[in-house]
């Protein structure tokens, strides 16, 4: 689909952007220069002290750091003086029970004030925080704080209760379980966090951490294997801080929403960092996706700068523009969407009903901060993940069968989406697993995984994926946890899992299992392998439909072939089966889970 | 299909068809079934347009938020039909 370039014309912003000569800025920039917007602490650099008591310390304590609005229409501030205080206080409290420099804390919350004093508190204290996203179930969340040998774990009793007492004492490194909402009602052996919390002491001295102790530990799905645990450094703060300000234009004072969970990796860099770096407001919603209660939020908390995700922006579309036309969002002034690519007709839907497109932009869980972007003052190409940021090399390249690289000089060839090593918030490690990190790198070049081309503009286009990996509303879901999962089942002899486009959710889980000798296919089983799916995995992990098949299609040495699986589901060509050895042979197709039960 | 009743055990037979690991059992009325019951945004866009499909009603988007709790659903989908 060949759409028009979204001109910007300078004289029409209120406010001036930060960027507005690319090729001026990405030509002069050095990350000296963006060290240098950082103060440091001590000898050291600390993300919270960044984030937060430098804010303070600078005269703005009494600016407002966060506004959480609770589902049942209740709102809490926080000026950045109470958050300096409260994550203090977290601080004093993980020291007081033990915690030391390296230990890993993990949150599985929900969207609460305590989540942000737990992750600035334990980055205070020189602590390795990793949050987890609510919606997993009890086996994404147990083998996430295996890898990560969890010592503290932060959480509501509500889902601690369901999704994690159950298996708590096959965890040994687990020392403290601290939670909130409990009502009186806490059990033996837990902490009650929000009677302990306020007695905790709110003076607090930060760690001096060193530009390489690590600060953040993210979970990212593979084809194969466990999740990985991509570790970064406190000094990824300085490209926080440095790609808020040129790919999101966050100004100081600016009140902003992004909608992303802090149990995911952009909702940790762009829900709380990096905001918080360039001191904004912050607005935390509690609540889950709900389009009237969203142009409420733009509206009643004149939200200038709004990050969001293609699936939200969809949804938005679907429910229609004469919702919008009830709220006055005159406050915003800039609209940038992550998580899958956004597809050109969103982009000219939001420049049709919000005066001003969403800017798309490209990172992931390994970078730690945003690669490429389209910016507020340049020209928008809707489909496009825009252009790399100042003190990014990004390039296509193409690997031949001996593993060798060259980078691809022609416009418009499709090849590998590749960085050059070197940018702060770069990933130091897969936790536990130098090897699979180290396979993530060929001649100096990261090696993305993601099939791109760069047009003749500089603006980089996505294709598609070169691994199996799905992409369900934003989150990354490698097919090996749920296929592990499905062949836990008794009646299941093996499974294979894929993700298949949805207009809404970008892709959509779906599973196809071979049953053991014995077991016959029926909408009972399917139920049950449903059931057993979604108990295990949650609600965001697991498969939407699941297929009985009389066996898979596999390699000679019995790789499951997702790729044929994919191209039979869809209808497109088989490509090349020479690897094929066994076949599958449809018995029954089963119902969907949903419609046709 | 106009009775409460008729129209709740319906519903829950939808839910149990999205999500049969559900404990629908214990789920309160008055309560926020995403939350109780763990349907994530597209668990829950399915099953109104699952409901939506089997009752041969529309359900605007714009309503979506308004029914999320069992009650609220079973009024709204009761008064929908009614005035069909």
């Amino acid at each position: 689909m060949d759409v028009p370039i979204i001109h910007k014309d300078l004289k029409k912003f209120s406010l001036t952007p930060n960027l507005t000569d690319y090729h001026r800025c990405y030509q002069s920039f050095s990350w000296t220069q963006a060290r240098a917007n950082i103060k440091g602490y001590g000898k050291g650099i600390n993300i919270a002290f960044e984030a937060v008591d430098r804010h303070v310390e600078e005269g703005h304590g009494e600016q407002h750091a966060l506004i959480w609005l609770g589902k049942k229409g209740d709102r809490q501030t926080y000026t950045y003086t109470d958050l300096k205080a409260v994550s203090n206080r977290f601080a004093n409290l993980l020291v007081k029970l033990g915690v030391k420099q390296g230990d890993r804390i993990f949150s599985l919350a929900g969207r609460t004030p305590q989540l942000y004093a737990a992750i600035l508190g334990t980055l205070k204290m020189g602590g390795v925080f990793c949050p987890l996203f609510s919606a997993f179930g009890p086996e994404p969340i147990q083998s996430r704080m295996t890898i990560g040998d969890a010592s503290i774990l932060v959480s509501s009793l509500k889902l601690y209760k369901k999704k994690v007492a159950a298996w708590q004492k096959q965890l040994s490194t687990l020392k403290h379980v601290l939670l909130y909402d409990c009502e009186g009602q806490c059990p033996e052996g837990c902490i009650d966090l929000d009677s302990q919390l306020p007695q905790a002491d709110d003076q607090f001295t930060v760690c001096e951490t060193s530009e390489e102790t690590p600060a953040l530990l993210h979970f990212t799905s593979g084809t194969t294997g466990k999740p990985k645990g991509a570790v970064h450094v406190h000094n990824a703060v300085v490209h926080h801080k440095h790609s808020g300000f040129y790919a999101l234009d966050l100004h100081p004072g600016d009140r902003y929403w992004c909608t992303a969970d802090p149990g995911w990796v952009t909702g940790t860099s762009y829900g709380i960092i990096a905001p918080l770096c360039n001191r904004v407001t912050l607005i935390v919603d509690e609540a889950e996706f709900d389009p009237e209660r969203w142009y409420q939020i733009l509206e009643q908390e004149k939200v200038n700068v709004w990050y969001t995700a293609p699936t939200a922006i969809r949804m938005l579309m679907k429910v229609g523009e004469a919702l919008i036309q009830q709220y006055n969002l005159s406050a915003l002034r800039f609209l940038a969407s992550v998580g899958e690519p956004l597809n050109p007709e969103a982009v000219t839907w939001s420049q049709r009903v919000f005066g001003k497109p969403f800017h798309d932009n490209w990172w992931q869980t390994e970078t730690g901060g945003i690669m490429l972007a389209n910016f507020a003052a340049e020209p928008v190409k809707p489909g496009s993940m825009g252009r790399p940021l100042p003190g990014i090399h990004a390039a296509i390249v193409s690997i031949n069968e001996q593993g060798q690289l060259t980078e691809v000089k022609q416009h418009g060839e499709i090849g590998e989406l590749a960085l050059k090593p070197g940018w702060p918030s770069m990933f130091r490690d897969y936790l536990h697993e130098a090897e699979r990190y180290q396979k993530c790198f060929n001649a100096d070049w990261y090696l993305s995984g993601d099939l791109a081309y760069e047009d003749h503009d500089g603006y980089f286009w996505f294709v598609g994926r070169s691994k199996d990996l799905i992409k369900s509303a934003g989150h990354l879901i490698g097919p090996f946890e749920v296929e592990s999962v499905l062949v836990e089942h008794p009646a299941v002899a093996e499974a294979g899992v894929i993700g298949i486009p949805d207009e809404v959710a970008g892709e959509v889980v779906v599973a196809f299992v071979a049953l053991k000798p014995g077991f016959n296919a029926n909408d009972e089983l399917t139920t049950a392998l449903m059931a057993h799916a979604r108990k295990k995995l949650g609600s965001a992990v697991a498969p939407r439909a699941i297929h009985i098949k009389d066996n898979l299609p596999k390699t000679r040495s019995g790789k499951i072939m997702r790729r044929l699986l994919k191209a039979r589901t869809l209808g497109l060509p088989e490509g090349d089966i020479s690897t094929l050895e066994s076949d599958e042979h449809p018995q029954q197709n089963m119902q969907n889970s949903g419609d046709k039960a | 299909m106009k009775d409460k009743a008729a129209l709740t055990h319906f519903l829950l037979e939808r839910i149990k068809a999205i999500a049969p690991d559900s404990d629908t059992d214990d789920l309160d009325p008055d309560e926020d079934m995403r939350d109780e019951l763990d349907l994530d945004s597209m668990d829950f866009l399915r099953l109104l347009e699952s409901i939506a499909k089997q009752l041969n009603i529309n359900i605007p988007e714009m309503d979506y938020n308004k029914i999320t709790t069992l009650n609220t659903m079973v009024s709204y989908l009761s008064e929908r039909q009614s005035s069909l």
